[in-house]
């Protein structure tokens, strides 16, 4: 890979990597309380039927395009042994280890996104039909899975930033 | 027995936990590859 190409895949990868963290963090650090002060006071309608949406939007497909340019920008390191940096990351294989770490957690992070968040949020939100029961379970499980994903997000960042650079020297040496 | 996801900063104490336990994983291999010469 060129030096160009690898930091315009890098440059897009973080802008929708912030995309997707933020809204992350804005759920999980704002709106839930918020949602829940509204409720109380009889006014949280707006904010699911204004809000959640967009945000629900930008979410999920700011997850896939960051794992999209975070893929391609792998594929471009040479790993151990001649092997792809796909590969050798996902492989946790010497020094890809780390970014192999946070690789695999954005993965998961990723399918917890579209499997266990917007699946659930498409129930409570009411784009597929569920009974009041189904719409409780929902919440439950898509506030646990997206909680997840706050924990998982924290070590996942952490391994992003020191992964293959000059700081992984210092640290995992 | 509390589930820490429930609350926001059990959340986040959680994920700097799991942050070290993965710390450690990740040195430990670094280290052996860089004695073996990868």
């Amino acid at each position: 890979m060129s030096p160009s190409s690898d930091w315009i895949l890098r440059w897009f990868h973080i802008m929708a990597g912030i995309m997707w963290i933020g809204l992350l963090y804005f759920f999980n650090f704002v709106n839930v309380a918020a949602v829940k002060e509204a409720t109380a006071a009889g006014e949280a309608g707006p904010i699911s039927k204004y809000v959640v949406p967009r945000a629900l939007l930008f979410f999920r497909w700011g997850a896939v395009v960051t794992w999209i340019f975070g893929a391609a920008l792998l594929g471009g390191y040479p790993g151990p042994n001649g092997m792809n940096g796909f590969a050798a990351a996902f492989g946790l294989q010497g020094t890809m280890a780390p970014i192999g770490f946070g690789a695999w957690l954005g993965t998961i992070m990723l399918i917890n996104v579209w499997t266990f968040i917007w699946q659930n949020q498409k129930k409570i939100l009411g784009y597929v039909p569920a009974t009041d029961e189904q719409k409780a379970k929902a919440r439950r499980v898509a506030f646990l899975a997206s909680r997840v994903n706050v924990m998982l997000s924290i070590p996942m960042l952490f391994f992003m930033s020191t992964g293959p650079t000059s700081i992984s020297q210092q640290i995992y040496h | 027995m509390k589930n820490p996801l429930d609350s926001l900063w059990g959340t986040v104490i959680s994920g700097f936990i799991l942050t070290a336990i993965l710390y450690y994983i990740a040195r430990v291999i670094v280290s052996h590859a860089m004695g073996a010469g990868a």
